[in-house]
């Protein structure tokens, strides 16, 4: 079972706020989720390899070549805030 | 009937015979949109002065005597997970409601190669989590044999615009089956093709090992058609796969004799609408008639296929959408003090309920001390669930089943229990886990609206799906019916 405790921490870790209201019904339904996640646990998979993928392709390589590649303007357009050549953010450190 | 109205093959047919311009298709399309719009909202945005401009560039081709492609000309409609170059594309999501791609999906390029008119961007779940399109951030879409029930989701733009006919074909992408379900609810043709038949480059990724684009079309030849247009190895995916290229056209044969489909016994008894029931039960009769060779089969592991999907998909989505942090692009909180402050504040303002959900959700699973318990686990599960489709694919040609249990639901119904929304996908889900092909073909109406019926082959086998729902579609005239719209 997930508590509140649960919910704040897995919040802080998907860098989420939730207020009080957002904390209980998210209990509940994470509950509710994981609830019905416990019936693979009745699933023997001791010999079971897992499938992360489901087509056999690995390593797929190719030729370093230099390609045609987007423009510092174009990848900047997007950003909230820029200066010059950069993106720029609020202080890292609060020291 | 209306030019908006037809299909890309009866539209390619008068183009090429110089009876009507790609201009007149475009500007019918657009007039109907202005009529139905405001009622369906299938769309967030259009693009209505690049499309006619598009169109005479078209034109001009006829008008020179050169030879087009079987999609010039045709106005298509794409779900705003797509990216295009220039044009807004925002997963229906505060967090992306500015953002401009730099860049085209291949599946958009692809689609330019040949011509083709883009209509809009249409509406979908927040970053394709949900099966009725109520997630969006920016409005409900309504389906268009009831304007008071959902279209489905999350492609539910895509399915609701192509079924108003405010556009020829759409393109959409299936997670868990985002195509299929609202493909069926909206009565139209939709497939999620293999997972590396089509390139994702480009794709906003949900899922990463489940997502899938493919095409909402009018009918089974369509269907083909914008097939042959977005599939093929690119290099900039790099879990698409190289094949020899095959024409999907070819496929188009009024002929299942011989043909060995398995109907899947565990589809056929949980929760299913008894009026869904029937009309699976009159295909299956259908397709026993028309020369196939029906049996029931078994899927074991059809009750493990929820589970497994709702720990690996909002597992991959947290991962994904670790992205949105408002540094580099989309929503940013301007107030915040400091940069992990401007983290926290711009993910919960920016990202609504439902995406919120499966980011607490798949950061719990894969987080330590849970990991091996749920999702190393459900990797497990998800093989024994794909080993299940293999062994059947060694006895049969193709499994039937229904899309979803009932037909479209009303606005807010399931709304406030994730888990009944989620059941939505019971019959779907499965397909993606095991990365096999799916389609989706008009099957009946209950109570007038309505109900698909689901095709599923081995990897790579889209051409017998094309064959079985061709001939289905031959021999009935449920595609036929449009809605209509008041």
């Amino acid at each position: 079972m997930i508590n509140k405790k649960d919910v704040e921490h897995v919040a802080l870790l998907g860098r989420l706020e939730l207020n009080e209201a957002e904390k209980e019904i998210y209990t509940q339904q994470l509950n509710d989720i994981l609830k019905y996640a416990e019936t693979l646990q009745s699933l023997d998979t001791a010999d079971i390899a897992p499938t992360a993928h489901v087509l056999p392709i690995k390593n797929v390589f190719r030729e370093d070549l230099v390609g045609q590649h987007l423009s510092n303007k174009q990848v900047l357009a997007n950003a909230p805030d820029t200066e010059g050549n950069f993106i720029k953010v609020p202080k890292i450190s609060s020291q | 009937m209306s030019l908006h109205q037809m299909t890309i093959y009866e539209l390619h047919t008068l183009l090429t015979k110089k009876e009507v311009s790609s201009e007149e298709i475009t500007k019918s399309v657009y007039k109907h949109i202005e009529q139905v719009e405001t009622k369906i909202k299938a769309y967030i945005t259009l693009t209505k002065a690049q499309a006619l401009e598009t169109a005479q560039v078209v034109d001009k081709k006829i008008a020179n005597g050169e030879k087009i492609a079987p999609l010039s000309g045709i106005p298509v409609a794409i779900k705003d997970n797509i990216c295009t170059k220039g044009v807004q594309t925002t997963c229906a999501s505060k967090i992306l409601a500015n953002f401009v791609p730099p860049y085209s999906a291949t599946v958009i390029r692809k689609l330019a190669t040949q011509g083709a008119i883009m209509v809009g961007k249409t509406n979908l779940d927040e970053f394709a989590m949900g099966s009725s399109t109520e997630n969006s951030s920016f409005h409900v879409t309504s389906n268009p044999w009831d304007l008071t029930r959902v279209p489905g989701g999350s492609s539910g733009g895509s399915a609701a615009a192509v079924a108003a006919d405010e556009c020829i074909a759409a393109l959409g992408s299936d997670t868990g089956g985002s195509i299929r379900q609202p493909a069926a609810l909206c009565g139209m043709v939709g497939m999620k093709p293999t997972y590396g038949e089509v390139s994702r480059y480009g794709l906003i990724a949900f899922a990463s090992s489940l997502d899938q684009i493919g095409p909402f079309t009018k009918d089974v030849t369509d269907c083909a058609l914008m097939l042959n247009a977005i599939c093929g190895h690119d290099r900039l995916d790099s879990t698409s796969v190289q094949r020899e290229r095959r024409d999907y056209t070819q496929y188009l044969k009024n002929d299942v004799r011989g043909l060995k489909i398995g109907i899947p016994k565990e589809y056929l008894t949980q929760d299913l609408d008894s009026a869904v029931r029937k009309i699976i039960e009159e295909a299956i009769d259908k397709f026993t008639k028309l020369g196939a060779e029906v049996e029931e089969t078994s899927l074991a592991y059809t009750e493990y296929a929820l589970p497994t999907y709702y720990l690996i998909a909002p597992a991959e989505a947290s991962s994904n959408l670790a992205r949105y942090e408002g540094v580099r692009y989309g929503y940013r909180d301007m107030e915040a003090s400091d940069v992990q402050d401007m983290f926290v504040k711009s993910r919960s303002t920016g990202f609504g309920d439902e995406v919120k959900r499966r980011i607490m959700l798949g950061t719990y699973v894969l987080s330590s001390g849970y990991y091996d318990a749920y999702y190393l686990k459900a990797l497990k599960v998800r093989t024994l669930i794909k080993q299940d489709f293999d062994q059947n694919f060694q006895k049969y040609d193709l499994l039937l089943s229904p899309v979803t249990p009932t037909p479209a639901f009303k606005f807010g119904v399931k709304a406030a229990n994730p888990v009944q929304m989620y059941l939505q996908d019971i019959f779907t889900l499965a397909i993606n886990l095991a990365g096999i092909p799916g389609m989706t073909i008009p099957a009946g109406f209950a109570n007038g609206l309505p109900v698909g019926l689901q095709l599923l082959g081995k990897h790579f086998d889209e051409g017998r799906l094309l064959q079985a729902a061709y001939t289905f579609e031959q021999n009935t005239e449920f595609h036929r019916r449009r809605p209509v719209i008041n």
